[in-house]
């Protein structure tokens, strides 16, 4: 177990592996968690490009952090669950969530899968077992407990990857949620993505436990540290603990250490406050890199192969992007469904106030970033 | 039929949809083995073991973290949180969560599940174990809230509310836990949320309440009767959502509402009640809407029964509506 020991790599700079750890997972896979990275990167440029120019309202780039969750959501079998946060957007894509529900869900059309209710990035794809993300932070911690919980009470062998940053672990739920799977042995992956700034708060003010995965000792489960720019280090020890789940023997708490290169979100400038040598350094260990000299040394990555994937993503999101934008909005009607399961008298009747209003539609409205 | 206390409805409707669903899960503080500080949850450990009925740590925000959890991925939860006034960590929870699950999902992932909690004044448990907090639930769209005010509304409203298919908020008057008795029908008994009840007939004044005011009504409607006043009850049962057809229509016949609740009157769910009759029974109205509620004070002590709700203060909200 290690909780504040350097944490867990297996890539190295130059693409080979330590010492005897080299996975040697089959080509395919290795393939799929390369393009499933590649895409989730491409994914986010065009997001911010998007809000940028004013065609989308808002954005949260993963940059930098596409080993942590493409590896470790990529140890779950597709009828396992996520709690996710904001910041995982390669998930539903390696779950094969076609990239027109991702785009839509960007402008809150009504190819939206949840119709237009949230703000962009916060996804819900049921296909995916990928539950709707909420912007309190931390709430899904407990969540996920508590789905392990039921997951055990029916019997199945569900196991349940629950995403949080470093942020997240000062929050109540991340106490309740640790406690609560620990106490009822509930099959849950806790990954605590420490990408080192919960918007301008650095790690290192958000708690003075010698790490992240330390705090699991208190509450009486294995937390483990691993490099989080590592894919073939988070895969491995989620492996593991996806495996300790699934047999009953409980949750686990992983911290993939890695660095948020994007900004928290395209209403902030992590110039500000953030120190430029920290962010360069971290910009020398890009996951997507390492992993990149990796599979060239096993004749897996070549130039044609690298231009082949980047032109095929760039194609699709931007294809995905122009249908979305033809979309209409969601109908006024929608406003009032999913309140609850039927609509109640009351929304009724304000539903019927709303559609007998007459005239040009009005309201010039503040928009992101204030 | 058998005569049942409040409380005792309870557990019956919980028996008996754990008999009736296996999805069905009962937890919370000291539920298990102790079945509850009230003992509203006694003998299901004992029938259905610890797996459908136990104990957590001790953590409002847990219990409802992961009952949302449960619900989410499938399986029924009926939580307690052993007081209302406990409730405040799980609040987060239950208003970002349970209640937005559904809409914020665009109807992919529901969240129905049940929250119990005791309720209320009247039994000397000073301001941690006594407010009535209904207004910040009502307050909440996605949330639903159910108030019985007699042991057969309680054991047929609970059992609609677990199979209702969102979170409800379901609020025990525990001052009327064990004071009311009443007939309760066996096995399957179910009383649909959003339908009010007509408590007693009259024809000058309509008085709404809910909860452990029901009986305070009555008392007070009687008194009202020996002066030549015929007082109606309206117990609206579900607070969200609500039976205004049944209040609005029993206003248009008697001209004159009072609403009585135990909450602080400044933004009460009493207050709902009266802007709705302003509202939209204006032209019926020979008096004021005239609300009867708690004070805007934190729940008091040693004073706690000048602080409720009484027959004397019901009577005199009663004869606001005549002096106009």
């Amino acid at each position: 177990m290690t909780t504040t020991q350097p944490p867990l790599s297996i890539l190295q700079k130059d693409g080979k592996t330590a010492k005897d750890k080299d996975p040697n997972l089959p080509a395919d896979q290795l393939k799929r968690l390369y393009e499933t990275m590649v895409a989730a990167r491409i994914l986010d440029e065009r997001g911010l490009a998007l809000q940028r120019q004013g065609r989308i309202g808002f954005y949260l780039q993963a940059l930098g952090q596409e080993a942590s969750h493409v590896g470790s959501a990529s140890t779950l079998q597709d009828s396992d669950w996520f709690f996710p946060a904001y910041r995982q957007p390669g998930i539903p894509i390696l779950r094969g969530v076609p990239f027109d529900d991702i785009v839509n869900e960007w402008y809150g059309n009504d190819g939206d899968t949840s119709k237009g209710r949230q703000m962009p990035v916060h996804y819900s794809f049921r296909q995916a077992n990928f539950v709707s993300v909420s912007s309190p932070i931390g709430t899904q911690i407990s969540q996920a407990a508590g789905a392990g919980m039921a997951a055990r009470i029916r019997g199945d062998d569900t196991v349940f990857m629950s995403y949080f940053g470093d942020g997240g672990t000062s929050s109540n739920d991340f106490h309740a949620g640790l406690n609560f799977a620990a106490v009822f042995k509930a099959p849950v992956v806790f990954v605590c993505e420490n990408n080192q700034w919960a918007i301008s708060v650095p790690a290192t003010n958000q708690t003075k436990s010698e790490s992240m995965a330390i705090k699991a000792q208190a509450y009486g489960m294995p937390g483990i540290r691993v490099d989080g720019n590592d894919v073939l280090a988070v895969h491995r020890v989620c492996k593991e603990a996806v495996e300790r789940a699934r047999k009953g023997e409980g949750p686990t708490l992983v911290e993939t250490v890695t660095y948020r290169i994007a900004s928290h979100s395209s209403s902030d400038d992590a110039a500000r406050y953030r120190d430029a040598d920290e962010f360069e350094a971290w910009k020398q260990r890009d996951p997507i890199q390492r992993f990149q000299r990796y599979l060239q040394r096993k004749k897996l990555w070549n130039e044609a192969y690298e231009a082949e994937i980047q032109e095929r993503y760039k194609q699709a999101i931007n294809d995905a992007i122009k249908r979305a934008e033809a979309r209409p909005r969601p109908p006024l009607d929608s406003l009032f469904e999913d309140v609850y399961l039927n609509l109640t008298p009351q929304l009724r009747a304000q539903r019927e106030e709303l559609l007998s209003l007459e005239g040009p539609e009005s309201a010039e409205l503040g928009e992101f970033p204030l | 039929m058998a005569t049942m206390t409040l409380i005792e409805a309870v557990t019956d409707a919980m028996r008996t949809e754990m008999r009736n669903d296996d999805r069905v899960v009962v937890f919370g503080e000291d539920v298990g083995k102790k079945g509850g500080v009230f003992l509203a949850t006694q003998g299901l450990q004992e029938e259905f073991g610890e797996q459908r009925c136990f104990d957590t740590p001790l953590s409002e925000c847990g219990i409802i973290g992961t009952a949302v959890g449960m619900a989410v991925y499938g399986i029924r939860p009926i939580a307690e949180i052993q007081f209302l006034d406990f409730i405040y960590p799980a609040f987060d929870q239950i208003v970002s969560e349970a209640a937005k699950m559904r809409y914020r999902s665009g109807g992919e992932y529901t969240c129905p599940l049940v929250i119990r909690s005791p309720y209320g004044g009247g039994i000397r448990g000073g301001h941690y174990h006594s407010q009535s907090s209904e207004a910040y639930f009502c307050h909440t769209p996605g949330l639903k809230v159910v108030i019985p005010s007699t042991p057969a509304d309680a054991k047929g409203l609970l059992i609609s509310s677990i199979r209702d298919e969102d979170p409800v908020m379901f609020l025990e008057p525990k001052r009327i836990y064990r004071s009311v008795k009443g007939e309760v029908p066996e096995g399957e008994h179910v009383v649909p949320l959003g339908k009010g009840r007509v408590v007693r007939e009259g024809s000058d004044v309509t008085v709404v309440a809910y909860g452990s005011m029901v009986s305070i009504c009555e008392q007070a409607a009687e008194k009202a009767a020996e002066q030549g006043r015929s007082v109606e009850i309206i117990d609206p049962r579900s607070l969200v959502p609500l039976d205004e057809d049944l209040i609005l229509e029993s206003v248009r016949k008697t001209g004159r509402c009072v609403v009585v609740f135990e909450a602080p009157r400044t933004c009460s769910f009493g207050s709902e009640i009266a802007a709705i009759v302003a509202e939209k029974a204006i032209e019926h109205l020979e008096g004021p809407v005239v609300r009867v509620g708690g004070f805007d004070t934190p729940f008091p002590y040693s004073l706690e029964h000048l602080y409720m709700p009484d027959v004397r203060r019901v009577l005199k909200g009663i004869e606001k509506t005549f002096q106009w």
